[in-house]
């Protein structure tokens, strides 16, 4: 099984180290209603290597989300296995999953997710409160460029400040890996490449291992990595000679 | 404040209306369970310190005449603490303002000491100066009801003389809290029955009891049985004429009260719980819907590390919240209504003294119901939130899954607008939902009918009682047995248009080891004033032979028609004979025995005694009838019915009345409360909705409609099932409620559904107006805007 990861060596990136932070194997998905078998995935087998940046491709219902929701604990795939460094996700209790979300994930949702309630900056200290070695809140929200709106309700927000608040919330606990499910979806051009710089920054910075899901291709051209979905399956693993800065980007 | 707590507490802030709600229910049950068991155990507190300070006899015997020798002898009977020799004598009265004769009963008092037992309480005037035959203290309780003072005087017939008697003092004794006069009535009679405390020394004189008693109580060591003493002093006062002795379990008032007090303590823990039921009910509509509007951010939490102690600690949060506010307003609310329900009862009983007591443990207790209903309430929501999976609840909840309903189904839809198209449908997607918001509304208007049952069904007993029963205008008491023609003697007085006879014979009937005391009532088979009825109003008629008993009685003794029970005639020759069961009457009121009267007349070996006579009376002559008893030697007493329907009123209804106020506003509270909510909940649930739906061009109006179309057919779908639950909970009450002396039937008045249902129905409109206003005040982008 170390065949694909030697044939594949990891860019080494800013992080550095090659270790395999994920690894996947023979996943598969399948959501049954009444008589209909969906195959959100279809045995994805695949490897996330530590510090590397991955972009996810691939058309509407491909089974993005599905994946990214297993690789970050909130869903068990109905056959194979997952492992987070040395922990089989798939074997994990509920316990163990929790601690793993609270200690290691950051997330990044297609639906922002924002609690109604709170405003921008107790969205992100929701999240602070519980985590280990988290940034302040506002620091986070600075980040995005949101220091003008912390106090602001989701409500009192546009749909592209609520995405950054949803990401402020995802970068604040200084997570091992983030998984961020169309960061750029409500974006314009400029705000959508302030934040890859943002995603891009904690990447090198933090070394933090990161997967972006998105319908932009444009997008793949700042990744280590890129894969390609379709239908459940994975059908085409890339990798970029030439890693681009966000800035660089244009669609 | 960690940003978890300040969710919560936003989401309370918005959702206040409909937690304040959930906590008014709480706070009625809470309320009505201090108010209730404070008011219970004050009155316990009060009546032991009562009998306690103004020394209340445990044991009672009368005798014919004793002479005091006797009272020494029974001193020696080990366990006695103390023994107090009376003579008691029932005389005839002429009150001023008073048409019809009265009895009061003389009770010695001693001349030159206080007495050892059953000690007067003065609340007016003075003492009798010692040895005075023309001075009297009066009960309060008859003092008032005649407006009698201090410094008043009345006629008695004392020894075959008419008398002027004065009043020196109102009194007030434990041994009569209810003044019963023990000859047939079932309720006390204030004006036509008083008791009065007069000198041993004149009475001993007056009544030719020098040296002797006619009454004897004791006082028991504390801890010491009763029983054992009883034996040994029957035995000693037997051939004094002693019908025997009893104790306080036969002593009419102080039975009575412990009657009325164990029901105040039965209907201090059902009433409550179905409150704290219909709390914790609504408790659990209300959060798991808040649970499922919530999904994605009960996702949110579980994706950023929160457990699932975390998220589930936060729901109960809400329902702790909810409830904690209840309890707290409950608790105080409780302790101030049940102080003035104390105040009021003590009143009401004349109780010279007034304590409160709400333990601590009444609040553990209350705390404890009140979160107990919170736990129930929220459980199921909570788990819920709990095992929501965290990535299904990251989607959006799946778009109902449409389907025709049975209303489709039948084409019925044909006749509907769009806009009822809609109503109906939205009910036909989700019956579980519209179940429990019919349930919810349902039990508040149960909560109703069950909050003035208990109003109805002392109405029919009355009515029962008064109307169909006892028919008699006037019930005339003989002063012992005369010949059957005393009743056709009576029907030559004034007024008198119709005369029936009755025989009442003082026994013991005893079946197996269980034993009643009690009055054999004779009656003529065909008796047409005094009737022989069932619960249900069927009349029963009197067999010639056996006896007949009422089934509280055969339950207590444990009998059956058929069976044989040993009845010891306590009058004349004192025999024990046997009378076999010949049927049983099903009567709400008492402990009776009932013989065709010539039968009683054989049993009794006698020809033709009756005790006294039921009379149907001109009104207009009554006046005169009553002057013509107050002066024949031979009548010892005369009821009047009108004057036993007031009494039963004033005595039954009245103290009911108190409690009955309370609760009817409680239900109304928690009536309100339920169907607040079931409209806050749909219109919060869909808003997103309702907003779309004003987006694609329906107007203000339409969208009301829909919403509340909605709930009107909930509504009235509800009241029918709450009319079912109503009778339910009143049963359940009626049977925890019932004593021996009496039991409360399960009836509800037409007009006690139609209330409920029109409270519920004005409820529903007023919260319809609240919900129409927030809807008008919806904004639409802001509802689009966020996913709820
Ligand atoms: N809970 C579910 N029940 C049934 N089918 C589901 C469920 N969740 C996802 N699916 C199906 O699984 C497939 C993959 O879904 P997924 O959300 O992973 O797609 P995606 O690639 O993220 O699409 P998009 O780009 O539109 O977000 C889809 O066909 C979807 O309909
Ligand atoms: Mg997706």
């Amino acid at each position: 099984m170390d065949d694909h990861a030697r044939a594949n060596p990891a860019n080494t990136g800013a992080g550095g180290g090659d270790a395999v932070v994920f690894r996947v194997r023979n996943v598969s998905k399948i959501y049954t209603m009444g008589e209909v078998e969906v195959r959100a995935l279809n045995d994805v087998s695949l490897e996330l290597y530590n510090g590397e940046l991955l972009v996810l491709l691939g058309a509407s219902g491909s089974g993005k989300s599905t994946l990214l929701n297993i690789l970050g604990g909130l869903d068990l795939p109905t056959s194979g296995h997952v492992t987070f460094r040395d922990q089989d996700l798939t074997a994990a209790t509920e316990q163990q999953l929790t601690r793993y979300r609270r200690d290691a994930v950051g997330f990044v949702f297609q639906f922002y997710n924002l609690i109604p309630s709170l405003t921008a900056l107790e969205n992100v200290q929701l999240v602070t409160d519980v985590a280990v070695k988290p940034m302040p809140a506002s620091e986070a929200l600075a980040m995005v460029g949101l220091t003008e709106r912390v106090g602001h309700f989701p409500a009192q927000l546009s749909g592209g400040e609520q995405q950054r608040v949803a990401i402020a919330r995802a970068i604040a606990k200084r997570p091992d890996v983030l998984l961020c499910d169309e960061p750029t979806g409500a974006l314009d051009f400029t705000t959508g490449k302030m934040v890859l710089d943002v995603i891009d920054r904690v990447n090198r910075e933090l070394g933090t291992t990161t997967a972006i899901i998105t319908h932009n291709a444009a997008i793949a051209a700042m990744a280590d990595r890129v894969i390609r979905m379709s239908s459940g399956q994975v059908v085409e693993t890339r990798r970029n000679e030439v890693k681009s800065a966000p800035e660089d980007l244009s669609w | 404040m960690k940003a978890l707590h300040r969710k919560l507490f936003r989401d309370v802030v918005h959702m206040r209306g409909q937690l304040f709600a959930v906590a008014l229910v709480v706070m009625c049950g809470v309320a009505t369970f201090v108010t209730m068991v404070s008011v219970y155990q004050s009155l316990l507190a009060t009546r032991a310190a009562y009998y306690q300070r103004y020394r209340f006899s445990d044991l009672f015997a009368s005798v014919k005449r004793a002479p005091e020798s006797v009272a020494r002898e029974v001193e020696t009977i080990p366990g006695v603490a103390s023994v107090q020799s009376r003579i008691v004598m029932d005389v005839t009265l002429d009150v001023p303002g008073l048409g019809e004769p009265a009895t009061g009963r003389l009770i010695s008092l001693p001349d030159d000491r206080e007495p050892l037992l059953n000690d007067i309480y003065l609340r007016r005037g003075a003492r009798f100066d010692p040895g005075r035959s023309d001075q009297v203290i009066v009960s309060e309780a008859f003092a008032l009801a005649n407006r009698l003072s201090p410094g008043d005087s009345l006629g008695a017939i004392l020894n075959g003389h008419l008398r002027r008697l004065r009043i020196v003092g109102v009194a007030l004794s434990p041994e009569y809290v209810y003044e019963f006069s023990g000859r047939g009535s079932l309720f006390p009679d204030n004006r036509r029955f008083g008791i009065m405390w007069m000198s041993r020394d004149a009475m001993s004189a007056m009544f030719d009891m020098k040296g002797a008693f006619n009454d004897i109580c004791l006082g028991l060591v504390p801890g010491v049985s009763g029983r054992g003493v009883m034996d040994r002093l029957n035995h000693m006062l037997d051939r004094y004429g002693s019908p025997g002795a009893y104790d306080r379990n036969d002593q009419m008032s102080a039975r009575f009260l412990a009657d009325e007090l164990s029901q105040l303590r039965s209907s201090a823990v059902t009433v409550p719980v179905i409150f704290l039921g219909v709390a914790a009910f609504l408790l659990n509509i209300v959060l798991a819907r808040l649970v499922g509007m919530q999904r994605d951010q009960i996702a949110v939490l579980k994706a950023f590390g929160y457990g699932d102690r975390a998220v589930g600690l936060h729901y109960f949060e809400f329902a702790l919240f909810a409830v904690l506010v209840g309890a707290a307003l409950g608790t105080g609310l409780g302790m101030w209504l049940g102080l003035g329900l104390t105040k009021i009862y003590t009143n009401y009983y004349r109780f010279p003294i007034l304590t409160y007591v709400a333990g601590p443990d009444v609040i553990a207790w209350a705390i404890i119901i009140a979160g107990g209903a919170a736990l129930l309430g929220a459980l199921s929501a909570v788990r819920r939130a709990v095992k929501l999976p965290p990535a299904e609840a990251m989607r959006p909840a799946l778009p109902q899954r449409f389907t025709a309903g049975p209303v489709e189904r039948l084409g019925l839809t044909r006749f509907m607008g769009a806009n009822t198209r809609m109503v109906v449908r939205s009910l036909e997607r989700n019956p579980l939902k519209a179940f429990l918001s019919i349930l919810g509304i349902a039990l508040s208007v149960a909560i109703l009918i069950t909050g003035s049952f208990s109003y109805d069904a002392i109405t029919y007993m009355n009515d029962l009682q008064f109307q169909t029963i006892e028919r008699e205008d006037v019930t005339v008491v003989f002063n012992s047995g005369l010949s059957a023609s005393a009743a056709y003697d009576l029907l030559n007085l004034p007024g008198v248009i119709r005369a029936e006879p009755f025989r009442s014979v003082p026994v013991k009937m005893r079946a197996m080891n269980h034993m009643r005391q009690l009055a054999l009532q004779g009656l003529p088979s065909r008796s047409d004033l005094r009737r022989i009825v069932d619960s249900d109003r069927r009349r029963r008629m009197l067999p010639s032979e056996g006896v007949v008993l009422t089934t509280n009685l055969a339950q207590l003794l444990g009998v059956r028609v058929g069976d044989s029970v040993a009845v010891e005639v306590l009058e004349g020759d004192r025999s024990t004979r046997r009378l076999i069961v010949t049927g049983t009457v099903d009567e709400l009121l008492g402990t009776s025995a009932y013989m065709e009267i010539t039968a009683l007349n054989r049993l009794m070996r006698e020809q033709g005694t009756i005790s006294g006579a039921y009379l149907a009376v001109d009104g207009k002559q009554a006046p005169e009838l009553y002057e013509k008893l107050k002066r024949t030697p031979a009548v010892a007493g005369v009821a009047v019915r009108r004057a036993s329907l007031e009494s039963f009123e004033k005595t039954i209804a009245e103290s009911q009345n108190i409690t009955r106020f309370a609760i009817v506003i409680f239900a109304g509270v928690i009536a309100f409360g339920v169907v607040y909510n079931s409209a806050r909940i749909s219109l919060s649930e869909r808003g997103r909705e309702m907003a779309s739906l004003r987006v694609l061009g329906f107007s203000k109006g339409e969208v009301a409609l829909m919403l509340l179309g909605e709930q009107a057919i909930l509504t009235v779908l509800a009241i029918p099932l709450g009319f079912g639950l109503g009778y339910l909970f009143s049963a359940s009450i009626s049977a925890a409620a019932s004593s021996d002396l009496y039991r409360i039937p399960a009836v509800i008045a037409a007009a006690t559904y139609a209330r409920a249902a029109i409270m519920v129905v004005v409820a529903s409109l007023f919260s319809a107006l609240l919900v129409r206003r927030r809807l008008y005040r919806l904004d639409l982008v802001d509802v689009l805007k966020t996913r709820e």
